[in-house]
Protein backbone atom coordinates (compact mmCIF):
# COMPACT_ATOMS: atom_id res chain seq x y z
CA UNK A 1 0.00 0.00 0.00
CA UNK A 2 1.42 3.36 -0.97
CA UNK A 3 1.26 6.31 1.42
CA UNK A 4 0.40 9.85 0.33
CA UNK A 5 3.20 12.43 0.22
CA UNK A 6 1.57 14.26 3.14
CA UNK A 7 1.60 11.16 5.33
CA UNK A 8 5.24 10.55 4.45
CA UNK A 9 6.14 14.17 5.20
CA UNK A 10 4.52 14.08 8.66
CA UNK A 11 5.95 10.64 9.33
CA UNK A 12 9.49 11.60 8.39
CA UNK A 13 9.35 15.06 9.97
CA UNK A 14 6.80 14.77 12.77
CA UNK A 15 5.78 18.13 14.25
CA UNK A 16 5.49 18.81 17.98
CA UNK A 17 6.76 15.51 19.35
CA UNK A 18 7.15 15.54 23.09
CA UNK A 19 5.63 15.57 26.54
CA UNK A 20 4.24 18.12 28.96
CA UNK A 21 3.82 17.80 32.71
CA UNK A 22 0.35 16.26 32.97
CA UNK A 23 -0.03 17.55 36.53
CA UNK A 24 0.16 21.22 35.48
CA UNK A 25 -3.29 22.84 35.79
CA UNK A 26 -3.09 24.45 32.35
CA UNK A 27 -2.23 21.15 30.60
CA UNK A 28 -4.84 18.71 29.26
CA UNK A 29 -3.83 15.14 28.36
CA UNK A 30 -5.71 12.70 26.16
CA UNK A 31 -4.48 9.15 25.71
CA UNK A 32 -6.56 6.92 23.43
CA UNK A 33 -6.21 3.55 21.73
CA UNK A 34 -4.71 0.33 23.05
CA UNK A 35 -1.53 -1.66 22.47
CA UNK A 36 -3.76 -4.63 21.60
CA UNK A 37 -5.10 -2.72 18.61
CA UNK A 38 -1.65 -1.62 17.48
CA UNK A 39 -2.05 2.09 18.17
CA UNK A 40 -1.86 4.37 21.19
CA UNK A 41 -2.01 8.15 20.80
CA UNK A 42 -1.18 10.67 23.51
CA UNK A 43 -2.03 14.30 22.81
CA UNK A 44 -1.33 17.13 25.23
CA UNK A 45 -2.43 20.77 25.05
CA UNK A 46 -1.35 23.83 27.04
CA UNK A 47 -4.17 26.34 27.41
CA UNK A 48 -3.93 30.08 28.22
CA UNK A 49 -6.21 31.86 30.71
CA UNK A 50 -8.29 33.08 27.75
CA UNK A 51 -8.96 29.52 26.63
CA UNK A 52 -6.56 29.51 23.68
CA UNK A 53 -4.40 26.43 22.95
CA UNK A 54 -0.90 27.91 22.94
CA UNK A 55 1.03 24.66 22.57
CA UNK A 56 0.39 21.02 21.68
CA UNK A 57 2.57 17.91 21.90
CA UNK A 58 2.06 14.29 20.92
CA UNK A 59 3.55 10.84 21.08
CA UNK A 60 2.09 7.96 19.07
CA UNK A 61 2.69 4.23 18.93
CA UNK A 62 1.17 3.07 15.68
CA UNK A 63 1.43 2.96 11.93
CA UNK A 64 2.62 5.85 9.74
CA UNK A 65 -0.93 7.11 9.24
CA UNK A 66 -1.55 7.25 13.00
CA UNK A 67 1.67 9.18 13.51
CA UNK A 68 0.81 11.56 10.67
CA UNK A 69 -2.77 12.09 11.94
CA UNK A 70 -1.58 13.12 15.39
CA UNK A 71 1.27 15.25 14.03
CA UNK A 72 -1.12 17.14 11.74
CA UNK A 73 -3.61 17.62 14.57
CA UNK A 74 -1.04 19.28 16.83
CA UNK A 75 -0.34 21.79 14.04
CA UNK A 76 -4.03 22.50 13.56
CA UNK A 77 -5.04 23.02 17.19
CA UNK A 78 -2.31 25.51 18.06
CA UNK A 79 -3.78 29.02 18.35
CA UNK A 80 -7.36 27.70 18.34
CA UNK A 81 -9.93 28.10 21.12
CA UNK A 82 -11.10 24.92 22.86
CA UNK A 83 -14.41 25.12 21.00
CA UNK A 84 -12.70 25.51 17.64
CA UNK A 85 -10.37 22.60 18.39
CA UNK A 86 -13.17 20.30 19.45
CA UNK A 87 -14.97 21.06 16.18
CA UNK A 88 -12.19 19.36 14.15
CA UNK A 89 -13.61 16.24 12.54
CA UNK A 90 -11.82 13.04 11.69
CA UNK A 91 -12.90 13.47 8.07
CA UNK A 92 -10.96 16.77 7.91
CA UNK A 93 -7.81 14.89 8.91
CA UNK A 94 -8.51 11.94 6.61
CA UNK A 95 -9.09 14.25 3.64
CA UNK A 96 -6.00 16.37 4.28
CA UNK A 97 -3.77 13.27 4.55
CA UNK A 98 -5.60 11.35 1.80
CA UNK A 99 -5.95 8.32 4.07
CA UNK A 100 -7.14 5.09 2.43
CA UNK A 101 -10.28 3.42 3.88
CA UNK A 102 -8.30 0.94 6.01
CA UNK A 103 -6.58 3.88 7.74
CA UNK A 104 -9.64 5.99 8.55
CA UNK A 105 -9.56 4.68 12.12
CA UNK A 106 -6.26 6.59 12.61
CA UNK A 107 -8.05 9.88 12.01
CA UNK A 108 -10.90 8.80 14.30
CA UNK A 109 -8.33 8.12 16.99
CA UNK A 110 -6.85 11.61 16.51
CA UNK A 111 -10.28 13.22 16.91
CA UNK A 112 -10.84 11.15 20.06
CA UNK A 113 -7.44 12.26 21.37
CA UNK A 114 -8.08 16.02 21.10
CA UNK A 115 -11.56 15.60 22.63
CA UNK A 116 -10.06 13.60 25.51
CA UNK A 117 -7.36 16.24 26.06
CA UNK A 118 -9.94 19.05 26.13
CA UNK A 119 -12.17 17.07 28.54
CA UNK A 120 -9.18 16.44 30.79
CA UNK A 121 -8.31 20.15 30.83
CA UNK A 122 -11.92 21.17 31.56
CA UNK A 123 -12.25 18.63 34.36
CA UNK A 124 -9.07 19.98 35.92
CA UNK A 125 -10.11 23.65 35.74
CA UNK A 126 -13.44 22.91 37.47
CA UNK A 127 -11.59 21.76 40.57
CA UNK B 1 24.60 -2.20 -3.71
CA UNK B 2 21.08 -1.52 -4.98
CA UNK B 3 18.18 -0.54 -2.73
CA UNK B 4 15.60 -1.60 -1.71
CA UNK B 5 17.36 -4.72 -0.48
CA UNK B 6 15.38 -7.93 -0.61
CA UNK B 7 14.94 -9.57 2.81
CA UNK B 8 11.69 -11.37 2.03
CA UNK B 9 12.86 -14.72 0.63
CA UNK B 10 10.22 -16.54 2.69
CA UNK B 11 7.51 -14.72 0.72
CA UNK B 12 9.05 -15.66 -2.58
CA UNK B 13 12.44 -15.95 -4.26
CA UNK B 14 13.67 -14.69 -7.60
CA UNK B 15 13.89 -17.41 -10.24
CA UNK B 16 17.51 -18.54 -10.56
CA UNK B 17 18.84 -17.56 -14.00
CA UNK B 18 19.81 -21.20 -14.67
CA UNK B 19 16.18 -22.16 -14.00
CA UNK B 20 14.77 -19.38 -16.19
CA UNK B 21 16.90 -20.51 -19.14
CA UNK B 22 15.57 -24.07 -18.93
CA UNK B 23 12.01 -22.77 -18.76
CA UNK B 24 12.46 -20.56 -21.81
CA UNK B 25 13.44 -23.65 -23.80
CA UNK B 26 9.94 -25.06 -23.34
CA UNK B 27 7.78 -22.34 -24.86
CA UNK B 28 8.23 -21.45 -28.52
CA UNK B 29 8.21 -23.28 -31.86
CA UNK B 30 11.97 -23.79 -31.58
CA UNK B 31 11.54 -25.20 -28.06
CA UNK B 32 9.90 -28.09 -26.26
CA UNK B 33 6.32 -26.79 -26.45
CA UNK B 34 4.37 -30.00 -26.91
CA UNK B 35 1.67 -31.40 -24.68
CA UNK B 36 3.21 -34.12 -22.50
CA UNK B 37 -0.03 -36.08 -22.88
CA UNK B 38 0.21 -36.19 -26.70
CA UNK B 39 1.31 -39.78 -27.10
CA UNK B 40 0.96 -39.88 -30.88
CA UNK B 41 3.95 -37.78 -31.93
CA UNK B 42 7.44 -36.66 -31.08
CA UNK B 43 6.42 -33.24 -29.72
CA UNK B 44 4.46 -35.00 -27.00
CA UNK B 45 7.19 -37.57 -26.28
CA UNK B 46 9.84 -34.84 -25.89
CA UNK B 47 7.63 -32.87 -23.51
CA UNK B 48 6.86 -36.02 -21.55
CA UNK B 49 10.59 -36.77 -21.24
CA UNK B 50 11.21 -33.27 -19.85
CA UNK B 51 8.36 -33.62 -17.34
CA UNK B 52 9.57 -37.04 -16.20
CA UNK B 53 13.13 -35.77 -15.77
CA UNK B 54 11.76 -32.91 -13.64
CA UNK B 55 9.66 -35.38 -11.63
CA UNK B 56 12.83 -37.35 -10.95
CA UNK B 57 14.73 -34.19 -9.92
CA UNK B 58 11.96 -33.24 -7.48
CA UNK B 59 11.85 -36.78 -6.07
CA UNK B 60 15.67 -36.90 -5.75
CA UNK B 61 15.80 -33.91 -3.41
CA UNK B 62 13.62 -35.80 -0.89
CA UNK B 63 14.82 -39.32 -1.70
CA UNK B 64 11.41 -40.43 -2.99
CA UNK B 65 10.22 -42.42 -5.98
CA UNK B 66 9.27 -40.18 -8.95
CA UNK B 67 5.94 -42.04 -9.08
CA UNK B 68 5.12 -40.50 -5.71
CA UNK B 69 5.21 -36.93 -7.08
CA UNK B 70 1.98 -35.26 -8.23
CA UNK B 71 2.36 -31.84 -9.83
CA UNK B 72 -0.04 -29.10 -8.70
CA UNK B 73 -0.29 -25.33 -9.06
CA UNK B 74 1.54 -24.73 -5.78
CA UNK B 75 1.70 -25.60 -2.11
CA UNK B 76 -1.78 -24.16 -1.43
CA UNK B 77 -3.31 -26.59 -3.93
CA UNK B 78 -1.15 -29.42 -2.58
CA UNK B 79 -2.41 -28.72 0.96
CA UNK B 80 -6.01 -28.66 -0.28
CA UNK B 81 -5.58 -31.87 -2.25
CA UNK B 82 -3.91 -33.68 0.63
CA UNK B 83 -6.29 -32.63 3.40
CA UNK B 84 -9.59 -32.66 1.53
CA UNK B 85 -8.49 -35.66 -0.54
CA UNK B 86 -7.73 -37.75 2.56
CA UNK B 87 -10.73 -36.51 4.53
CA UNK B 88 -13.12 -37.34 1.70
CA UNK B 89 -11.57 -40.70 0.81
CA UNK B 90 -11.27 -42.03 4.37
CA UNK B 91 -14.41 -40.50 5.91
CA UNK B 92 -15.79 -43.96 6.68
CA UNK B 93 -12.86 -44.45 9.09
CA UNK B 94 -13.59 -41.26 11.01
CA UNK B 95 -14.00 -37.54 10.72
CA UNK B 96 -11.39 -36.15 13.12
CA UNK B 97 -8.31 -34.16 12.05
CA UNK B 98 -5.44 -32.79 14.17
CA UNK B 99 -3.41 -29.74 13.15
CA UNK B 100 -1.82 -26.73 14.88
CA UNK B 101 -2.68 -23.07 15.31
CA UNK B 102 0.50 -21.91 13.59
CA UNK B 103 -0.10 -23.67 10.29
CA UNK B 104 -0.25 -21.74 7.04
CA UNK B 105 -3.68 -20.41 6.07
CA UNK B 106 -3.80 -22.95 3.23
CA UNK B 107 -4.03 -25.67 5.91
CA UNK B 108 -6.11 -23.75 8.47
CA UNK B 109 -8.70 -22.54 6.01
CA UNK B 110 -8.98 -25.97 4.38
CA UNK B 111 -9.64 -27.44 7.83
CA UNK B 112 -12.27 -24.76 8.46
CA UNK B 113 -14.00 -25.81 5.24
CA UNK B 114 -14.00 -29.44 6.39
CA UNK B 115 -15.53 -28.35 9.70
CA UNK B 116 -18.38 -26.83 7.68
CA UNK B 117 -18.73 -30.22 5.99
CA UNK B 118 -19.14 -31.92 9.36
CA UNK B 119 -15.57 -32.91 10.23
CA UNK B 120 -14.06 -32.18 13.64
CA UNK B 121 -10.66 -30.47 13.87
CA UNK B 122 -8.35 -30.12 16.88
CA UNK B 123 -6.01 -27.11 16.65
CA UNK B 124 -2.97 -27.69 18.86
CA UNK B 125 -1.36 -24.79 20.73
CA UNK B 126 2.41 -24.65 20.16
CA UNK B 127 4.83 -24.14 23.04
CA UNK B 128 6.15 -20.57 23.56
CA UNK B 129 9.15 -21.45 21.35
CA UNK B 130 6.79 -22.35 18.47
CA UNK B 131 7.32 -26.13 18.63
CA UNK B 132 4.60 -28.73 19.05
CA UNK B 133 4.75 -30.77 22.25
CA UNK B 134 4.57 -34.38 21.01
CA UNK B 135 2.81 -35.54 24.17
CA UNK B 136 0.02 -33.03 23.56
CA UNK B 137 -0.22 -34.20 19.96
CA UNK B 138 -0.43 -37.82 21.04
CA UNK B 139 -3.08 -36.93 23.62
CA UNK B 140 -5.21 -35.25 20.94
CA UNK B 141 -5.43 -38.42 18.81
CA UNK B 142 -8.68 -40.37 18.96
CA UNK B 143 -10.18 -43.57 17.60
CA UNK B 144 -11.76 -41.59 14.76
CA UNK B 145 -8.68 -39.48 13.89
CA UNK B 146 -7.89 -39.95 10.21
CA UNK B 147 -5.30 -37.23 9.55
CA UNK B 148 -2.60 -35.19 11.27
CA UNK B 149 -1.33 -32.14 9.36
CA UNK B 150 1.75 -30.38 10.77
CA UNK B 151 4.07 -28.11 8.80
CA UNK B 152 7.80 -28.81 8.62
CA UNK B 153 9.14 -25.23 8.81
CA UNK B 154 6.98 -22.33 9.89
CA UNK B 155 6.72 -19.50 7.36
CA UNK B 156 6.74 -16.68 9.93
CA UNK B 157 9.23 -17.82 12.55
CA UNK B 158 11.24 -20.50 10.74
CA UNK B 159 11.06 -23.15 13.48
CA UNK B 160 11.48 -26.80 12.43
CA UNK B 161 8.94 -29.31 13.76
CA UNK B 162 10.09 -32.84 14.57
CA UNK B 163 8.22 -34.58 11.73
CA UNK B 164 10.25 -37.77 12.15
CA UNK B 165 8.94 -38.19 15.70
CA UNK B 166 5.37 -37.31 14.69
CA UNK B 167 5.46 -39.98 11.97
CA UNK B 168 6.48 -42.55 14.59
CA UNK B 169 3.31 -41.65 16.50
CA UNK B 170 0.86 -41.63 13.59
CA UNK B 171 2.02 -44.61 11.47
CA UNK B 172 1.39 -47.41 14.06
CA UNK B 173 -2.09 -45.97 14.58
CA UNK B 174 -2.75 -45.99 10.82
CA UNK B 175 -3.41 -42.24 10.91
CA UNK B 176 -2.39 -40.34 7.77
CA UNK B 177 0.31 -37.72 8.27
CA UNK B 178 0.51 -34.68 5.98
CA UNK B 179 3.40 -32.20 6.11
CA UNK B 180 3.46 -28.77 4.47
CA UNK B 181 7.10 -28.51 3.41
CA UNK B 182 6.84 -25.33 1.34
CA UNK B 183 9.35 -23.57 3.60
CA UNK B 184 11.65 -26.50 4.27
CA UNK B 185 12.43 -28.12 0.91
CA UNK B 186 15.89 -27.03 -0.17
CA UNK B 187 16.65 -25.72 3.32
CA UNK B 188 16.40 -28.82 5.50
CA UNK B 189 17.49 -32.31 4.34
CA UNK B 190 14.41 -34.47 3.76
CA UNK B 191 14.70 -38.24 3.36
CA UNK B 192 11.39 -39.96 2.68
CA UNK B 193 12.95 -43.36 3.41
CA UNK B 194 13.61 -42.19 6.93
CA UNK B 195 10.30 -40.37 7.55
CA UNK B 196 6.91 -41.93 8.14
CA UNK B 197 5.17 -39.16 6.25
CA UNK B 198 2.24 -40.03 3.96
CA UNK B 199 1.81 -36.74 2.14
CA UNK B 200 4.06 -33.72 1.71
CA UNK B 201 3.36 -30.38 -0.01
CA UNK B 202 5.99 -28.48 -2.01
CA UNK B 203 6.27 -25.15 -3.75
CA UNK B 204 8.77 -24.15 -6.46
CA UNK B 205 8.87 -20.40 -5.92
CA UNK B 206 10.27 -20.63 -2.40
CA UNK B 207 13.46 -22.20 -3.73
CA UNK B 208 14.31 -20.15 -6.83
CA UNK B 209 11.78 -21.81 -9.12
CA UNK B 210 8.75 -20.19 -10.77
CA UNK B 211 5.44 -19.30 -9.12
CA UNK B 212 2.37 -21.29 -10.12
CA UNK B 213 3.85 -24.75 -9.73
CA UNK B 214 4.13 -27.13 -6.80
CA UNK B 215 3.89 -30.78 -5.99
CA UNK B 216 2.34 -33.22 -3.58
CA UNK B 217 4.26 -36.29 -2.47
CA UNK B 218 1.83 -39.19 -2.11
CA UNK B 219 3.38 -42.23 -0.42
CA UNK B 220 3.17 -45.58 -2.29
CA UNK B 221 4.29 -47.88 0.54
CA UNK B 222 2.01 -47.96 2.43
CA UNK B 223 -0.34 -46.93 -0.32
CA UNK B 224 -2.13 -43.66 0.27
CA UNK B 225 -5.34 -42.96 -1.63
CA UNK B 226 -6.92 -39.62 -2.33
CA UNK B 227 -10.13 -38.24 -3.70
CA UNK B 228 -9.23 -35.88 -6.55
CA UNK B 229 -10.22 -32.24 -6.14
CA UNK B 230 -9.70 -31.34 -9.79
CA UNK B 231 -11.49 -33.54 -12.32
CA UNK B 232 -10.84 -33.88 -16.03
CA UNK B 233 -8.47 -35.82 -18.25
CA UNK B 234 -7.14 -38.00 -15.46
CA UNK B 235 -3.60 -36.62 -15.45
CA UNK B 236 -1.21 -37.39 -12.61
CA UNK B 237 -2.70 -40.88 -12.09
CA UNK B 238 -6.15 -39.38 -11.68
CA UNK B 239 -5.18 -37.30 -8.68
CA UNK B 240 -4.93 -33.97 -10.46
CA UNK B 241 -6.32 -33.36 -13.91
CA UNK B 242 -5.18 -30.55 -16.15
CA UNK B 243 -2.60 -30.24 -18.93
CA UNK B 244 0.89 -30.42 -17.45
CA UNK B 245 2.64 -27.04 -17.73
CA UNK B 246 5.94 -28.25 -19.17
CA UNK B 247 7.86 -24.99 -18.67
CA UNK B 248 6.69 -24.63 -15.06
CA UNK B 249 7.44 -28.26 -14.23
CA UNK B 250 10.88 -28.09 -15.88
CA UNK B 251 11.55 -24.93 -13.83
CA UNK B 252 10.57 -26.67 -10.63
CA UNK B 253 12.68 -29.69 -11.49
CA UNK B 254 15.77 -27.58 -12.19
CA UNK B 255 15.24 -25.55 -8.99
CA UNK B 256 15.03 -28.75 -6.95
CA UNK B 257 18.07 -30.23 -8.73
CA UNK B 258 20.12 -27.11 -7.93
CA UNK B 259 18.84 -27.10 -4.35
CA UNK B 260 20.16 -30.61 -3.84
CA UNK B 261 23.57 -29.60 -5.19
CA UNK B 262 23.88 -26.30 -3.35
CA UNK B 263 21.85 -26.65 -0.15
CA UNK B 264 24.76 -27.45 2.16
CA UNK B 265 26.94 -24.55 0.98
CA UNK B 266 23.97 -22.14 0.83
CA UNK B 267 22.91 -23.03 4.37
CA UNK B 268 26.37 -22.50 5.79
CA UNK B 269 26.72 -19.08 4.18
CA UNK B 270 23.19 -18.01 5.16
CA UNK B 271 23.71 -19.13 8.75
CA UNK B 272 26.81 -16.93 8.92
CA UNK B 273 24.80 -13.97 7.60
CA UNK B 274 21.90 -14.63 9.98
CA UNK B 275 24.29 -14.77 12.95
CA UNK B 276 25.81 -11.49 11.82
CA UNK B 277 22.38 -9.86 11.61
CA UNK B 278 21.33 -11.19 15.00
CA UNK B 279 24.58 -10.02 16.63
CA UNK B 280 24.06 -6.59 15.11
CA UNK B 281 20.56 -6.26 16.58
CA UNK B 282 21.07 -7.77 20.00
CA UNK B 283 22.46 -4.60 21.56
CA UNK B 284 19.13 -2.85 20.96
CA UNK B 285 17.23 -2.78 24.24
CA UNK B 286 13.92 -4.71 24.51
CA UNK B 287 14.53 -6.83 21.41
CA UNK B 288 13.13 -10.36 21.32
CA UNK B 289 13.65 -13.21 18.86
CA UNK B 290 10.35 -14.99 18.12
CA UNK B 291 10.55 -18.77 17.93
CA UNK B 292 13.23 -21.24 18.93
CA UNK B 293 16.69 -20.20 17.74
CA UNK B 294 18.18 -23.73 17.60
CA UNK B 295 15.38 -25.73 15.97
CA UNK B 296 15.17 -23.22 13.14
CA UNK B 297 16.23 -22.66 9.53
CA UNK B 298 18.99 -20.03 9.28
CA UNK B 299 17.04 -18.25 6.55
CA UNK B 300 14.58 -16.71 8.99
CA UNK B 301 15.00 -14.15 11.74
CA UNK B 302 11.78 -12.88 13.30
CA UNK B 303 12.37 -10.12 15.84
CA UNK B 304 10.09 -7.96 17.96
CA UNK B 305 11.32 -4.48 18.80
CA UNK B 306 9.16 -3.75 21.83
CA UNK B 307 7.15 -0.49 21.91
CA UNK B 308 7.66 0.14 18.19
CA UNK B 309 4.72 -0.72 15.94
CA UNK B 310 5.74 -3.05 13.10
CA UNK B 311 4.09 -1.24 10.20
CA UNK B 312 5.66 2.10 11.13
CA UNK B 313 9.05 0.42 11.39
CA UNK B 314 8.62 -1.14 7.96
CA UNK B 315 7.77 2.33 6.66
CA UNK B 316 10.95 3.70 8.22
CA UNK B 317 13.01 0.86 6.78
CA UNK B 318 11.97 1.73 3.25
CA UNK B 319 15.35 0.67 1.87
CA UNK B 320 14.77 -2.85 3.24
CA UNK B 321 12.09 -5.15 1.81
CA UNK B 322 10.94 -6.93 4.98
CA UNK B 323 7.54 -8.02 6.23
CA UNK B 324 5.59 -8.04 9.44
CA UNK B 325 4.02 -11.43 9.75
CA UNK B 326 3.47 -13.30 6.53
CA UNK B 327 2.74 -11.77 3.15
CA UNK B 328 -0.70 -13.34 3.16
CA UNK B 329 -1.81 -11.49 6.27
CA UNK B 330 0.22 -8.27 6.24
CA UNK B 331 -2.56 -6.34 4.50
CA UNK B 332 -4.77 -6.80 7.54
CA UNK B 333 -4.54 -4.82 10.75
CA UNK B 334 -4.51 -7.89 12.94
CA UNK B 335 -1.29 -8.82 14.70
CA UNK B 336 0.32 -12.07 13.60
CA UNK B 337 -1.82 -15.06 14.59
CA UNK B 338 1.35 -17.13 14.77
CA UNK B 339 2.92 -14.88 17.40
CA UNK B 340 -0.39 -14.72 19.30
CA UNK B 341 -0.47 -18.54 19.33
CA UNK B 342 3.02 -18.50 20.86
CA UNK B 343 1.58 -16.48 23.73
CA UNK B 344 3.36 -13.26 22.79
CA UNK B 345 1.59 -10.22 24.25
CA UNK B 346 -0.11 -7.68 22.00
CA UNK B 347 2.73 -5.16 22.01
CA UNK B 348 5.29 -7.75 20.99
CA UNK B 349 2.99 -9.31 18.39
CA UNK B 350 2.40 -5.87 16.87
CA UNK B 351 6.13 -5.11 16.90
CA UNK B 352 7.48 -8.03 14.90
CA UNK B 353 9.57 -7.91 11.74
CA UNK B 354 10.47 -10.94 9.65
CA UNK B 355 13.85 -10.88 7.93
CA UNK B 356 14.29 -13.76 5.53
CA UNK B 357 17.62 -14.32 3.81
CA UNK B 358 18.48 -16.29 0.71
CA UNK B 359 20.88 -17.31 -2.01
CA UNK B 360 21.62 -13.75 -3.13
CA UNK B 361 21.90 -12.01 0.26
CA UNK B 362 25.34 -10.44 0.87
CA UNK B 363 27.32 -9.39 3.93
CA UNK B 364 27.21 -5.78 2.75
CA UNK B 365 23.40 -5.92 2.68
CA UNK B 366 23.29 -7.30 6.22
CA UNK B 367 25.56 -4.52 7.52
CA UNK B 368 23.44 -1.88 5.79
CA UNK B 369 20.29 -3.35 7.38
CA UNK B 370 21.82 -3.30 10.86
CA UNK B 371 22.78 0.36 10.42
CA UNK B 372 19.31 1.37 9.19
CA UNK B 373 17.52 -0.46 11.98
CA UNK B 374 19.69 1.18 14.64
CA UNK B 375 18.98 4.62 13.17
CA UNK B 376 15.23 4.16 13.09
CA UNK B 377 14.41 2.24 16.27
CA UNK B 378 15.65 5.15 18.37
CA UNK B 379 13.64 7.66 16.38
CA UNK B 380 10.41 5.66 16.62
CA UNK B 381 10.85 5.03 20.32
CA UNK B 382 11.21 8.76 20.89
CA UNK B 383 7.76 8.98 19.29
CA UNK B 384 6.26 6.15 21.33
CA UNK B 385 4.22 6.92 24.46
CA UNK B 386 4.59 3.24 25.43
CA UNK B 387 8.38 3.51 25.41
CA UNK B 388 8.20 6.64 27.61
CA UNK B 389 5.92 4.84 30.07
CA UNK B 390 8.21 1.82 30.08
CA UNK B 391 11.19 4.08 30.81
CA UNK B 392 9.22 5.75 33.64
CA UNK B 393 8.64 2.30 35.14
CA UNK B 394 4.89 2.23 34.46
CA UNK B 395 3.43 -1.27 34.07
CA UNK B 396 1.47 -1.21 30.78
CA UNK B 397 -0.67 -4.10 32.00
CA UNK B 398 -1.97 -1.89 34.84
CA UNK B 399 -3.54 0.65 32.45
CA UNK B 400 -7.15 0.49 31.39
CA UNK B 401 -6.91 0.94 27.64
CA UNK B 402 -9.81 2.11 25.54
CA UNK B 403 -10.00 -0.62 22.93
CA UNK B 404 -11.39 0.56 19.61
Amino acid sequence: MAYSDKVIDHYENPRNVGSMDKDETNVGTGMVGAPACGDVMRLQIKVTDDGIIEDAKFKTYGCGSAIASSSLLTEWVKGKTLDEASAIKNTDIANELELPPVKIHCSVLAEDAIKAAIDDFKAKSKK
Amino acid sequence: MKTPIYFDYSATTPVDKRVAEKMCDCLTTEGNFGNPASSSHEFGWKAEDAVEQARKDVADLINANPKEIVFTSGATESDNLAIKGIAHFYKKNGKHIVTSKTEHKAVLDTCRQLEREGYEVTYLDPEPNGLIDLKKLEAALREDTILVSIMHVNNEIGVIQDIKAIGEITRPRKIMFHVDAAQSAGKVPIDMDDLKVDLMSFSAHKIYGPKGIGALYVCRKPRVRLEAQMHGGGHERGMRSGTLATHQIVGMGEAFRLAKLEMAADNERIRMLRDRLLAGLQDIEETYVNGDLEQRVPHNLNVSFNFVEGESLIMALKELAVSSGSACTSASLEPSYVLRALGRNDELAHSSIRFSLGRFTTEEEIDFAIKKIHENIGKLRELSPLWEMFKDGIDLESIEWTAH
